[in-house]
């Protein structure tokens, strides 16, 4: 019987279980040594019982320009788990809190008195050609002054290991249900593995995130707030998710069908009535919100909404009008805000970016397009994206004829060959690159759920990890520090 | 609650509850069929157009399939997905109804119904049905047992629950009015009389398809008769398919769900439901057969749709 790992191959990469070839990380020896006594067979058993359970379960997400029944796919789930030392973890937990005390600063410096413009450390042009930017709400006071409550910044690991931070999701970041199902996967499939590693457990996420939309409910639920999850609906792709949030906070789950504004007060429509809502946990995107201020097509919304949170009658999670700061040119200047704001270093540093719109740059980009990743600076979920060195001609072409004609769009950077962890393809362990997105809640004190959601791209020599893209995922897990070399 | 998942906790109580009760007629029929063929009924279409029609979708099938075969129409109303009414289309529709309160109903239910669909849409639904339809239809049935039984053991009874209930209750009395009235379509064999052979052997699958066989044997020992039979499915008080017991089960619950005594009333629904349990607690058959069963029958599921609009006015869309 040959193990698990036996023929792995690392590669010249940086991965995440081997130091060299055949020569484990101390924090997954004993992941190895169980897997030595693992045969192909039971693992095979083992990913049935998983996927089975996926597919029972109905953890699915749905794939867009599919309108046929095929519309739903379950995430492809990998059995090995990331694992990070307590060590590690400490130091990106500090680095993500200062990252969000400094956006959330940002946010409301940005929408008010502009000090960071004026002591001219991010252009102003930058902020009003920002797609997300809501000059609407210029003055406005947000419940307790918390602009972002959840956000899912992505983290990635270079060559050598070091982590940086490639992207903030700031407006509805998605994937923390698959981190909470698969640990209960993971758990059901190896259970004695699990209660000798010292996994820091992850399920208390629920209840956090309750604390945090009730923290910012207006004084007029008086200490009993109607909290509710507002969902696009179940054919959303992250349908699953919002359904299993609601769920494990015990709230509802509501459409904008079942809302509505009377006197600048939000009600949902029950079977005994109107009743008020007081706290929104929004899914939607700012335009969709209200088709009386935003996209007048928008049929998710609710008409008045704006302006009921205008008044102060219902707090929405997060706030209007985050997206100007997970922009991916404002992204640059990050390590800039932490600066002004906090006057610290910041301790994840960001990747390198070039941006377009600086001419410097921009001369620096198209003579490189087939070196560097371009992304345009407000979409997500891998769409909008050139990979310069496996970008055809044709490709690149395209990118430097819209680089020039909307350089604010655009930003690029090198190309980071991501950490690769072993993962179990078409009947062998092969390496694949993964990422991390932890989820970072902003209420009282900023809290991040440890570890979050490694998503991993399974191509072979993919770096796109989107699930729109072919992505899958593994268990995180971050261990307490009891079994921690020293 | 909200409203919207009232009005999707009631239809997914009721789709489930169609998708057993197609599957109890086909099944039944096909039994049925065997016993015919050796007495004389002249082509497939004169057996299986009652049925058909019974299940109101006679136009649709005609432009999606010319001739009226066994097979055409089995397949018709088990797999067709063009049919809304197809049992596969109501598994689907009751699932897509959980999904959307999927935060309402216990992970039990769910992956019950989930299962269910993943089997249809797999293909090992299909396959089953070749290999033998009667068990095909029976671990339908079952299923949707199991579903119903999931639900009273793992759900709050609350107030969803109480929609899931009102829905499975009328949708249950619906079909048994339907069932019963299909005997009043199926056309006697030349030269066989009203109460002979054929005409009670008839009488049985309808029981049968009911479930209703042992039921009523108990209670009337020997004595099938045709009015002995429409009887117990119309009047029962408490075998638990018949149309009285259904609508008497309807009326607690939407009273219950109004806040409101029984025998009284505050809302249309439970106007119409008191209205309509009376008529079934006071009827005798004598009197039914003399104002004509079909009529009858009619009438009922006049009252059952105006119940059902009611209760949507009322919950759902105000």
């Amino acid at each position: 019987m040959t193990s698990l790992f036996h023929d792995y191959d690392p590669g010249d990469f940086y991965d995440e279980m081997f130091a060299a070839p055949g020569e484990v990380r101390p924090h997954y020896r004993m992941l190895q040594e169980r897997a030595e006594a693992l045969s192909t067979d039971d693992f095979n058993r083992k990913r049935q019982i998983a996927e089975r359970s996926y597919l029972n379960q109905g953890i699915t997400f749905t794939v867009y320009n599919d309108k046929q029944e095929g519309t739903e796919r379950i995430f492809p789930f990998d059995l090995v788990p990331r694992i990070i030392p307590a060590g590690e973890w400490r130091q990106i937990e500090r680095g993500l809190k200062q990252r969000l005390t400094a956006l959330n600063a940002f946010l409301h410096d940005i929408y008010h008195g502009q000090r960071i413009i004026k002591e001219g450390v991010i252009p102003g042009e930058t902020i009003r050609s920002a797609r997300h930017f809501r000059p609407e709400f210029m003055g406005f006071n947000v419940p307790k002054d918390i602009y972002i409550h959840v956000c899912g910044t992505d983290l990635i690991r270079d060559r050598e290991g070091r982590y940086l931070v490639l992207e903030d999701n700031a407006r509805c970041p998605s994937g923390v249900a698959y981190v909470l199902e698969s640990r209960m996967t993971m758990k059901r499939v190896f259970p004695q593995l699990f209660a000798r590693y010292g996994v820091r457990p992850v399920d208390r996420y629920a209840q956090d995130l309750v604390d945090v939309l009730h923290h910012v409910a207006p004084a007029s639920a008086a200490g009993n707030p109607t909290t509710v999850l507002l969902t696009p609906g179940i054919y959303n792709s992250a349908y699953f998710e919002h359904s299993f949030l609601a769920r494990s906070m015990g709230i509802e789950i509501v459409t904008g069908a079942d809302l509505l504004v009377q006197n600048d007060r939000v009600l949902m429509k029950t079977t005994k009535g109107l009743k008020p809502v007081h706290v929104i946990y929004r899914r939607i995107d700012d335009d969709f919100l209200d088709p009386k201020v935003f996209r007048p097509d928008s049929l998710l919304g609710v008409p008045g909404l704006v302006e009921a949170y205008r008044k102060g009658n219902v707090s929405l999670a997060n706030s209007i009008g985050t997206g100007v700061a997970d922009d991916k040119v404002v992204y640059s200047y990050v390590p800039a805000m932490i600066k002004f704001y906090l006057g610290e270093e910041a301790i994840l540093p960001n990747v390198e970016t070039f941006l377009s719109a600086l001419e410097s740059d921009r001369k620096y980009i198209v003579e490189n397009l087939e070196k560097l990743v371009v992304k345009s600076a407000n979409e997500s979920g891998g769409y909008g994206m050139l990979i310069g060195p496996r970008a055809t001609k044709a490709e690149i072409a395209d990118f430097r004829r819209m680089i020039t004609a909307d350089p604010r769009n655009f930003v690029a950077q090198p190309v980071i060959s991501l950490s690769r962890s072993p993962t179990w393809c078409e009947g062998s362990m092969q390496g694949r690159h993964i990422d991390l997105r932890p989820f970072i809640l902003c209420g009282e004190e900023v809290q991040i759920i440890p570890g979050g959601l490694t998503r991993v791209a399974m191509p072979e020599g993919s770096l796109v990890v989107n699930s729109s893209q072919g992505g899958g995922s593994k268990d995180t897990w971050v261990l307490d520090g009891g079994h921690e070399p020293c | 609650m909200l409203s919207r998942v009232g009005e999707s906790t009631y239809w997914m109580g009721r789709y489930i509850e169609r998708a057993e009760n197609n599957a109890r007629l086909l099944d039944v029929n096909v039994q049925m069929l065997l016993d015919f063929q050796s007495r004389g009924v002249e082509t497939e279409r004169q057996f299986w157009a009652p049925i058909l029609s019974t299940l109101e979708d006679t136009t649709l099938f005609e432009k999606l399939h010319g001739e009226l075969t066994a097979a055409a129409l089995l397949d018709y109303v088990t797999f067709e997905p063009r049919n809304p009414n197809s049992i596969g289309s109501c598994i689907s529709y009751a699932r897509e109804n959980a999904r959307a309160v999927r935060d309402q109903i216990s992970s039990e239910m769910w992956e019950q119904i989930n299962a269910l669909w993943l089997y249809f849409r797999e293909g090992s639904a299909a396959r089953d049905f070749r290999a033998n339809s009667h068990e095909f239809y029976d671990k339908v049935t079952f299923a949707s047992q199991l579903f119903q039984g999931v639900t009273d053991a793992t759900m709050t009874h609350s107030e969803a629950w109480r929609f899931v209930q009102a829905g499975k209750f009328i949708e249950r009395a619906d079909s048994t009015t339907r069932i019963l009235d299909l005997k009043y379509h199926i056309l006697l064999p030349s030269g066989e009389q009203v109460g002979g052979n054929v005409d009670i052997s008839q009488w049985m699958s309808v029981l049968r398809s009911c479930s209703g066989m042992e039921a009523y044997l108990k209670i009337r020992p020997g004595d099938a008769t045709p009015w002995g039979v429409a009887e117990f499915l119309l009047c029962h008080a408490e075998f638990p398919r018949s149309v009285r017991f259904c609508v008497d089960r309807l009326d607690e619950v939407l009273h219950r769900i109004a806040c409101t005594e029984e025998g009284l009333f505050r809302t249309e629904p439970e106007r119409l439901s008191g209205l309509l349990r009376s008529q079934l607690d006071y009827a005798t058959i004598d009197r039914v057969f003399r104002h004509g069963l079909h009529e009858y029958l009619d009438r009922v599921q006049e009252q059952l749709i105006r119940l059902d609009l009611a209760f949507h006015d009322t919950y759902c869309a105000y």
